[in-house]
């Protein structure tokens, strides 16, 4: 496959391998922020071609496991009111919230539909304008952007039977959680690549500037993320500490400023919200404006809202902030599997416990 | 008022019909429960005893009419395939049909004259059927059962260490030409689905004798779920080779934008085999052009399957744990 085989080739991957192995003279720990870095690792087997001096730990980028069991709840609840099609991105559908997931809550009956684009599911208000269509939006700035821009088309065309229940959060927030954190173990950051195109380069500097610790922005592909590994070792070894940029074929230091112009336009922060695992973070997720609340589901349907608190026996949060790794969970692969998952980091194929689980890497 | 749902623990989901580890607890925990025999608990994809082979699937792929085929080629090919892969000649097919009021004559035409296309082509006879039809809204249109018999001709070898594992073609292209069909992607592509009889291929294979281990169609769940039940059974490991497996640039590209591992993506016209290591080139010989070897079997760890990947690292390849995707067989 072209574009895509060149930065997966195995001889290239040796060689960067072998300087990483060179320029790695002490225990380094690297933590990857995005789900999709921690599931590229894991299919690819990139472990295998490091020293044992370097570790990745798995942060909290993947939106669908930082997304409190509360939260899960109202969308089922809004899902049973009569008359509303819940749309939602496939691998939200399987997420559990208190009493099941989307996925059951469709086989209970409930009109549940899966989406690949906020825009498919303002389409579907179109077409079926006698039910209520709501959007389930989650994600980071990567995603924002989207449900944003659907915001504005509805607006403009003045789709009435569409709404969006708005679930989107901030990176940088929780990366400053994290640091803050006592027992943290984090060297440096391999920080998100996609999340980089939207908001740049530039938030990132006060991780090396007040923290201490280096960050590169990579790209997903499994040479991107040797790379970007090297690229930080070698900020330690010269005795760096700054953000770089490896996936220089997409992120700009600005930013994506149109993509930013429409989440402004259309969303805001809140005061706090709960991220699974992590706990109330303040202004680290975004509401809809008040000049939206005709499209904001929050405003226009009555939603329990209750605090679902994450189950004891998950050590999601531990995993999160990189204090262990998923494999030395109490639950993993026993009372947590992807087919039942106790706690969020093994919801989505991009939780690092469903990587773990999946590509085997417990076993190793 | 805030609504609610009732208690769903007890209810089938989607993710049943998948084909991964959530079909698997729902045939053995409840059907082989309550149905248990010596023949059923096999699990094969065929009852084999005295000489014959028996099988039966359901097919409820959705659009009936796709690129590469449609719903009644399909079920001959299913089954047809089934009893191939069980190491059988097939000789007879049963049809049923459960059609939904208001289904147009002519698209049933279509489906029945495309059923005797591929009986042909298979060398089958469909000698026995049914007709139900229910109300509207009480079936999507059309859903089709075949079962079938065969006269059993394998001399299976057992699986062991050292032994090779064949696809006999490109994979992923059924259920990638099926996804891209249903229009909802807003992809577009060439592909076809490779919807075909298995039998002359498997027949090829029994003149191997005991060199020929095993064989399945890795239709539902792909590769990855029909070598999970090879190493499970056999309990031995499958290593593959991430490189030498035949994947379509189409399909290959289609997974990374949707985010699906082609070996767990269904086919309809492939052969998995495992045969001894002396006889593997002579199987590729007798599998075609597009066949490879993509494999071998390890003594540890057994009921494993594991992936060399092209970068140099290796993963293991777990069983489907189910998946929001539409139905595609």
């Amino acid at each position: 496959m072209r574009y895509v085989d060149e930065y997966r080739d195995g001889r290239l991957a040796r060689k960067l391998a072998a300087e990483i192995a060179e320029l790695a003279a002490e225990p380094v720990r690297i933590m990857e922020v995005c789900g999709g870095h921690t599931h590229a690792i894991a299919r690819h087997g990139l472990e295998d071609l490091l020293p044992p001096e370097v570790e990745y730990l798995h942060g909290p980028g993947c939106p669908v496991c930082v997304i409190p069991m509360g939260r899960v709840d109202d969308a089922i609840a809004l899902a049973a009111q009569p008359g509303v099609t819940l749309a939602t991105f496939g691998d939200l559908l399987r997420v559990p919230g208190r009493r099941g997931s989307l996925l059951e809550a469709k086989a209970a009956g409930a009109d549940v539909r899966m989406v690949y684009s906020p825009l498919d599911a303002l389409e579907l208000a179109r077409l079926e304008p006698a039910r209520e269509v709501v959007f389930f939006a989650i994600g980071f700035e990567t995603t924002a952007p989207a449900t944003a821009i659907t915001l504005l088309r509805a607006r403009e065309a003045g789709v009435r039977n569409f709404s969006v229940f708005c679930n989107h959060v901030t990176i940088v927030p929780p990366l400053r959680a994290i640091l803050d954190t006592p027992g943290t173990r984090i060297d440096a950051f391999i920080a998100p690549g996609h999340v980089s195109t939207v908001i740049g380069t530039e938030p990132y500097r006060f991780i090396p500037e007040q923290y201490g610790k280096q960050v590169v922005v990579a790209a997903f592909e499994p040479l991107d993320l040797l790379a970007s590994t090297a690229m930080i070792l070698r900020q330690r070894a010269e005795g760096r500490c700054e953000v770089e940029n490896q996936y220089t074929r997409v992120v700009r230091p600005e930013g994506n400023p149109r993509a930013l112009a429409a989440i402004a336009e259309t969303m805001e922060l809140r005061d706090t919200f709960e991220w699974r695992g992590l706990g109330f973070i303040r202004e680290s997720a975004l509401r809809l404006r008040p000049e939206l609340a005709e499209w904001d589901a929050e405003e226009r349907f009555e939603l329990p809202g209750e605090r679902v608190p994450d189950r004891k026996a998950c050590q999601c949060g531990q995993i999160l902030v990189g204090a262990i790794k998923p494999h030395e969970c109490k639950v993993f692969g026993t009372a947590c599997t992807p087919e039942r998952p106790l706690g969020t980091c093994m919801v989505s194929s991009e939780g690092a416990c469903a990587a773990y689980y999946a590509y085997g890497r417990h076993a190793a | 008022m805030v609504a609610t749902l009732p208690r769903t623990n007890e209810l089938v989901t989607l993710a049943h019909g998948s084909g991964g580890k959530a079909t698997r607890r729902l045939v053995e925990g409840l059907f082989v429960k309550e149905l248990s025999n010596p023949l059923l608990d096999q699990l094969g994809d065929s009852a084999v005893a005295d000489g014959l082979a028996f099988t039966t699937d359901s097919y409820v792929v959705k659009p009936l009419f796709f690129p590469g085929g449609d719903i009644g080629d399909l079920a001959v090919y299913g089954t047809v395939n089934d009893l191939a892969v069980a190491g059988a000649e097939p000789l007879w097919l049963s049809a049923g049909f459960v059609i939904e009021e208001g289904f147009p004559l002519d698209d049933l035409r279509r489906i029945a004259r495309s059923m005797a296309t591929a009986a042909a082509k298979a060398g089958v006879a469909v000698v026995a059927g049914d007709t139900k039809v229910v109300e509207r809204g009480s079936a999507d249109g059309l859903f089709v059962t075949t079962a079938g018999v065969g006269r059993m001709r394998a001399d299976f070898g057992r699986p062991q260490p050292g032994d090779r594992v064949l696809v006999s073609g490109t994979l992923g292209d059924h259920g990638f030409a099926v996804l891209v069909a249903r229009g909802e992607l807003k992809l577009e592509s060439a592909l076809e689905s490779d919807t075909a009889p298995l039998n002359r291929l498997t027949e090829s294979l029994f003149e191997l004798g005991p060199a020929l281990r095993w064989m399945r169609d890795p239709t539902r769940g792909g590769l990855a779920t029909a070598l999970n039940e090879l190493a499970s059974s056999a309990g031995l490991a499958v290593r593959l080779d991430e490189q030498s497996i035949p994947i379509r640039p189409e399909v290959a590209g289609a997974a990374e934008i949707l985010g699906i591992d082609p070996l767990y993506v269904a086919n309809e016209g492939k052969l998995v085999a495992v045969v001894a290591a002396d006889a593997a080139e002579e199987a590729r010989r007798r599998l075609g052009g597009e066949a490879a070897v993509v494999g071998e079997l390890e003594p540890d760890p057994p009921g494993l399957v594991l992936l060399d990947t092209a970068l140099g690292g290796s993963r293991i390849v777990d069983m489907l744990v189910g998946d929001p995707l539409p139905r595609i067989c």
